[in-house]
């Protein structure tokens, strides 16, 4: 066997309020991988899981890169990597779903559960099994996940099959459930640094044996690129922290960055003719200004108040008991805009079911709305020193149509033609340029 | 609706929603002269107008403007109305104005004087200072001296030497337009159901467009047209004076909603400066001493004004006992520090004087009275239940 | 970068400590001492005036500042919400309504006396004229109002100085004199008012120190502390000269050391940012803020806060060839009296004589002279100076209104944009 091959890397995470998100670089500032998970309100986790679906993403880069350097697989590598990800990811749940096990029965043998103790046990246990039983269909090609942590997925599954399996008389829900909630802890306290190590093997093989008209030496082909990725030495030279919660990290100061940095420096990297930045997240709107470089030369925030942010918009979609991506869809098909002054968080509630109550229709309110959260963004851009060409539209609610359309025609009406760049990697913008931060401060200092 | 009464109402209804000001470039167009712009609260609007110039009440953007730029110079914790004024002025909706006078009613207007400065470089702006000393010696000289200032500023601008009898003469066209507005509220307080309170805000608020000779007749003119309506019933509202909004103004619909949910306002502090002072203004000897000892012995009680002695509310309580009102609605515009820090001392005086009261804040933009409504309906089953007893 | 406090204690800090217990001490027993008491304002506060007719000033401004840094202000703040006053209004007015409602005891545990007049000077500040009408009902003791005309143009002119003189004549002495029983000296008038020109020049000697390299004073945390004999009780009086003379060879000789200024850790070893701030500070949270600054070797060179009590380096002085006159100019050129045009010009040459690397706002909500306008303000320094400016919001004593952790991001955002500008490559 031959030496693990080598590479130096960079990785940037953004703590935000609501994600976490982490990008890895190597050297010559190339993603290798994203990783991503909800905040929740345990910042050491979620960095780590981040950080390791970074790292896991990042070996199927290199074992894509592998393939493609290989004549014999050149070409397949795009849809095979995609089928090995399902693959791989089934493993991965289904060895996240015996640490689950594993959790469950140490929450089982709590004193408190002493009368009933086997029952309960054998109830955890044949929940997971059906749990595990059900995993396929979860990763088949094309299956829809409402979401892709694990918190979330086991979740949703295990409180349907727990209220199927409770017993109002006998061991009841919220037993059943309350066992959740403290293995969910435990499960996400454990850390699967090898995670890509213990499963890929295996996934491979899964999908080798399904077999998709691989020739065999194909198949040993593959098997050695994997291989190669699985034993790379991925070696991290910085990391650098950004975000809100960016305090929280166990990092020396000096790899901590402000987010408006990097929101800038990512947002350039993506879009290099990038001369002014809005991202408005779910606590907070930024407008920033960068020069050629992707320095910052002025930015300003809203203030103490998250009206018009993109909570607001999540206490909207409440509200109307609507998904938050189904807002903007809405409102685009509105007809007639109604005119809103207030993007107060506090009042939202009440003054939608006024309007609801005074027979304005969804759309139309929902269009005032939209505009409304712009006016605010507006105004922040104007304070910054306006908005240049290009221009760059980051955060969670660059993903709302309504809320480009609202942006983009105020933009026209106020500074003329700009060009608009979205990314649909724009979540990833903080934590990228934190990576780009760490390359060139470790550049810089070798220099 | 009759049609002259129609044609009018459509006519201030107009004035109220044209926010670029057409009434005010039309008269300019007709008769060549200039105009200059005053915030809300006293200004002697006699100098201006004995300088052939027409002085215009610019009240914000109420509820009609969309903030585009204006928010983008205050903080959230300032109120409304310079955001919606800086809005109209770099719009271009205020380029129709030969100069702008910032009157003292606060911080915000003081330092929006400043900003304008800044901002417009090229035109005529200047800080109204008015005395909070009231001895004709000692505040009176400093309030001449600033008055003789302001005449030969607009003189300046007017192009043209304000003469003492300009001043005379403009002195008795604003005493008749106070005598109108006095017997439009004072019809009003009479008969309340004749004169529904848009109306008689629309008409009121229409002297800050038109020239106040024109403002006069059209007051006269829907006097005599109201009361021909005779589908205008009484009905079992409650009567009551309203306080706060001598600046930043509601928009009509609340004030509307304020009647329909049962209170005939028969006394307020609307556009405020517009009836300043409560006497007519001396037309003999030194018009500018006829000014100033107006303004030192005859000026209303006001928040942005000091008040001496221990006064405080006695004006407000005789606005109730005279309009025969039974009770008060405290309507302050949001972050209005001279209403909001003036409502506790009035609350005192009301209190002690047994007058029942309620309050809310209002934005100029404020777009829904779901709740207003509700608070003034039930305030106003309570003080007729209360006076039944 | 600080090192320990110790070996930075500073006499004048003790002096300064000793001087303000010995007030509220004076202030505890000034009735059973059959002396009387007036409440005025800070800003264009007549201290000599008040005490040539050996009548004791109290600020309820400050009152409320030390109950902010003692954290006794948001108890206080309620309290007057509770009484009706809106939250939308002035925190200092309802600190110290809430103060007064809970028994009046000043910062250091004892009582403070009931006022036998309140001085209404009214500089630059609308809600100071709401206040003391606020406090007119609560005391049954005579007012007397002290209109002080605004600035527009930055300029004094002979009948704004003729109309406050005529109003210290005609209704300021005279109640002064009533209340106190003793007639107008204006011998003893002036002999305050040379004390008063003279540690106003060790009070700009020190401010200016700022423009040394490293400075060896913040101007801004540090200045909080270098103007409070002068813009309070002690201008006019030996105490106060003695201050600013000790103060004075103090930071000489901090210079003389090539010493930084002195913190609540320490002194700052590294002056790695300088900066000019407009207005004033939080006192909820007053050391956590300032930590903020020291921890990035932020030292502030100059602030518009330490000039709302007189802009004594632009050459003002008390007068005593011109006692009333001198007095009148005093209180016209206080800071927050000036219009915008004329704040825009000081802080711009601030900027540029300090040699500012940065500029900053803190815009407070209680305080709308203040902060009405200071998003042209910051405009209008950034097209001047060329450089960025920084905008932080919070309050003067209200906690509710102190968010950390967006405040510290913001510092931390702006100082590191200033560093990546600054370095234009340094690592890039």
């Amino acid at each position: 066997m031959s030496e693990p091959q080598k590479k130096d890397i960079f990785i940037g995470i953004d703590l935000g309020s609501t994600t976490t998100k982490a990008v890895i670089l190597d050297d010559g500032g190339e993603i290798l991988g994203r990783g991503i998970t909800n905040s929740r309100s345990n910042y050491d986790v979620a960095c780590r899981i981040a950080r390791e679906e970074a790292f896991i993403r990042a070996r199927f880069s290199l074992a894509e890169n592998a393939m493609r350097a290989d004549p014999l697989l050149s070409g397949l590598e795009s849809t095979f990597i995609r089928r090995l990800e399902d693959s791989f990811k089934l493993h991965q749940y289904r060895g996240e779903l015996e640490h689950l096990r594993e959790a469950l029965q140490a929450a089982a043998g709590n004193a408190r559960h002493f009368a009933y103790q086997a029952d309960f046990r054998n109830i955890l246990n044949e929940i997971v099994d059906r749990m595990v039983e059900t995993a396929p269909a979860l990763f088949e090609p094309g299956a829809s996940r409402k979401s892709d942590f694990f918190r979330d997925l086991a979740g949703a599954e295990y409180m349907q099959l727990a209220e199927a399996m409770a017993d109002p008389k006998g061991i009841n829900f919220e037993t059943i459930v309350g066992a959740y909630d403290s293995a969910i802890l435990t499960v996400e306290n454990t850390s699967d640094e090898e995670s890509f190590k213990s499963h890929i093997g295996a996934a491979l093989e899964l999908l080798l044996e399904n077999g998709s008209g691989e020739t065999a030496e194909q198949s040993a082909h593959l098997r050695a690129a994997i291989e190669t990725a699985r034993n790379y030495n991925l070696n991290e030279l910085v990391t650098v922290g950004t975000g809100y919660g960016r305090q929280r990290l166990p990092f020396p100061k000096e790899w901590i960055r402000s987010e408006i940095l990097c929101h800038g420096l990512g947002a350039h990297a993506m879009f290099p003719d990038t001369a002014t930045v809005l991202d408005i997240g779910g606590q907070d709107t930024k407008a920033i200004q960068v020069d050629d470089k992707g320095i910052v030369t002025s930015f300003q925030m809203n203030d103490r108040c998250a009206a018009g942010c993109g909570r607001y918009l999540g206490y909207i979609a409440d509200e109307m008991n609507l998904g938050l991506h189904e807002l903007g869809p809405l409102a685009q098909r509105s007809t007639h805009r109604v005119k809103i002054n207030s993007t107060c968080t506090v009042f939202a509630g009440a003054e939608l079911r006024d309007r609801l109550g005074m027979g304005q229709r969804r759309e139309d309110i929902l269009a005032g709305l939209h505009r409304a959260i712009m006016l605010r963004a507006m105004s922040l851009l104007a304070r910054s020193g306006g908005v240049k060409d290009e221009f760059t539209f980051t955060g969670g609610v660059a993903n709302n149509p309504a809320a480009v359309d609202a942006l983009v025609d105020l933009v026209e009406q106020n500074y003329g033609a700009r060009k608009l760049n979205i990314s649909p990697d724009s979540i990833y913008t903080g934590a990228l340029g934190g990576a780009l931060f760490a390359m060139r401060d470790y550049q810089g200092a070798q220099a | 609706m009759r049609p002259a009464l129609k044609t009018l109402v459509d006519r201030v209804t107009f004035l109220y929603e044209d926010l670029d000001f057409t009434a005010v470039k039309e008269w300019k167009e007709r008769t060549g002269g200039k105009a200059v712009g005053y915030m809300p609260i006293y200004v002697p609007r006699e100098i201006i107008h004995a300088a052939g110039m027409l002085p215009v009440g610019v009240l914000g953007g109420g509820e009609g403007l969309e903030i585009i730029r204006g928010d983008a110079y205050f903080q959230s914790y300032i109120c409304h109305i310079p955001r919606s004024t800086v809005e109209l002025a770099l719009s271009g909706r205020l380029d129709c104005m030969d100069g702008m006078l910032f009157p003292s009613i606060c911080d915000v207007i003081r330092n929006l004087s400043g900003m304008w400065n800044m901002m417009f470089p090229d035109r005529y702006v200047r800080y109204i200072d008015v005395p909070q000393n009231y001895d004709p010696e000692v505040g009176g000289s400093f309030w001449r001296r600033e008055i003789a200032e302001l005449r030969a500023d607009m003189g300046r601008i007017a192009g043209r030497e304000i003469s003492d009898d300009d001043i005379r003469n403009s002195i008795k066209v604003y005493n008749e337009n106070r005598a109108a507005l006095d017997d439009l509220y004072a019809a009003r307080s009479r008969t309340p159901w004749v004169y529904p309170i848009a109306e008689l805000y629309l008409v009121l608020r229409a002297g800050c467009l038109l020239p106040p000779e024109e403002h006069t007749a059209l007051i006269r003119e829907y006097l005599e047209l109201a009361p021909q309506e005779s589908d205008r019933k009484d009905k079992d509202h409650s009567r009551v004076v309203i306080v706060g909004s001598f600046c930043e103004q509601p928009p009509v619909g609340l004030l509307q909603t304020l009647e329909r949910a049962g209170c005939w306002i028969v006394g307020d502090d609307l556009i405020l400066g517009l009836r300043w002072l409560l006497r007519d203004v001396d037309t003999e000897g030194d018009p500018i001493t006829a000014l100033s000892d107006a303004f030192l012995v005859h000026s209303t009680e006001a928040a942005s004004r000091y008040e001496p002695g221990n006064a405080k509310g006695s004006q407000l309580i005789a606005s109730v006992r005279d309009n025969d009102a039974e009770g008060v609605i405290f309507c302050a515009p949001s972050f209005c520090d001279p209403a909001l820090l003036d409502q506790p001392m009035l609350v005192t005086a009301l209190d002690k004087a047994g007058i029942p009261h309620t309050q809310f804040k209002f934005s100029e933009d404020t777009g829904q009275f779901a709740v207003i409504r509700e608070q003034a309906g039930t305030f106003s089953d309570s003080i007729r239940l209360w006076s039944e007893v | 970068m600080t090192r320990p406090v110790d070996a930075d204690k500073d006499r004048s800090m003790e002096l300064q400590k000793e001087m303000i217990a010995g007030m509220f001490d004076d202030l505890a027993t000034a009735h059973e001492d059959g002396k009387k008491v007036v409440y005025t304002f800070v800003p264009g506060n007549l201290t000599e005036l008040i005490r040539s007719f050996d009548l004791l000033p109290v600020l309820p401004e400050i009152n409320a500042l030390q109950s902010g840094m003692r954290k006794l202000s948001g108890g206080y703040i309620t309290e007057a919400e509770k009484q009706g006053h809106s939250e939308d209004v002035c925190t200092y007015v309802k600190c110290d309504l809430g103060m007064l409602k809970k028994g009046n005891v000043g910062p250091t545990g004892k009582r403070l006396p009931e006022p036998d007049l309140l001085l209404l000077s009214y500089t630059g500040c609308f809600t100071f004229m709401k206040w003391f009408e606020l406090l007119k009902q609560e005391y049954d003791c005579p007012v007397a109002m002290l209109h002080v005309p605004y600035q527009p143009d930055g300029k004094i002119h002979d009948h704004q100085r003729e109309y406050i003189v005529k109003q210290m004549r005609t209704e300021l002495i005279p109640k002064l004199e009533q209340v106190s029983g003793k007639k107008y000296d204006e011998d003893r008038l002036k002999e305050m008012l040379a004390k008063s020109a003279k540690a106003e020049d060790d009070l700009v000697h020190v401010l200016e120190s700022a423009k040394n390299r490293p400075s060896p004073i913040d101007a801004y945390f540090g200045g909080v502390y270098y103007i409070g004999p002068m813009f309070t009780a002690f201008r006019g009086s030996d105490q106060g000269l003695e201050y600013y003379r000790l103060l004075r060879e103090e930071v000489d000789a901090r210079v003389a050391a090539g010493l930084g200024p002195v913190t609540p850790d320490g002194t700052m070893t590294k002056e790695k940012f300088r900066l000019v701030v407009e207005g004033p500070p939080n006192w909820t949270s007053f050391r956590e803020f300032w930590k903020m600054f020291y921890e990035e070797d932020a030292v502030v060179v100059a602030s518009s806060y330490t000039k709302v009590g007189g802009l004594y380096d632009r050459g003002f002085r008390h007068d005593p060839a011109r006692p009333l006159e001198s007095l009148a100019d005093y209180c016209l050129g206080c800071y927050t009296n000036l219009g915008l045009p004329s704040r825009v010009e000081l802080l711009e040459e601030y900027v540029k004589e300090y040699e500012a690397d940065g500029f900053m706002i803190n815009s407070v909500k209680s305080c709308n002279s203040f902060s009405a306008g200071q998003l042209l303000i910051l405009r209008q320094i950034e097209e001047r100076t060329g450089i960025p400016g920084g905008f932080i919001e919070s309050d003067l004593v209200d906690p509710r209104y102190f968010s950390a952790a967006n405040i510290k991001n913001r510092i931390e955002s702006y100082l590191q944009m200033l560093e990546q500008k600054r370095g234009a490559g340094v690592g890039a």
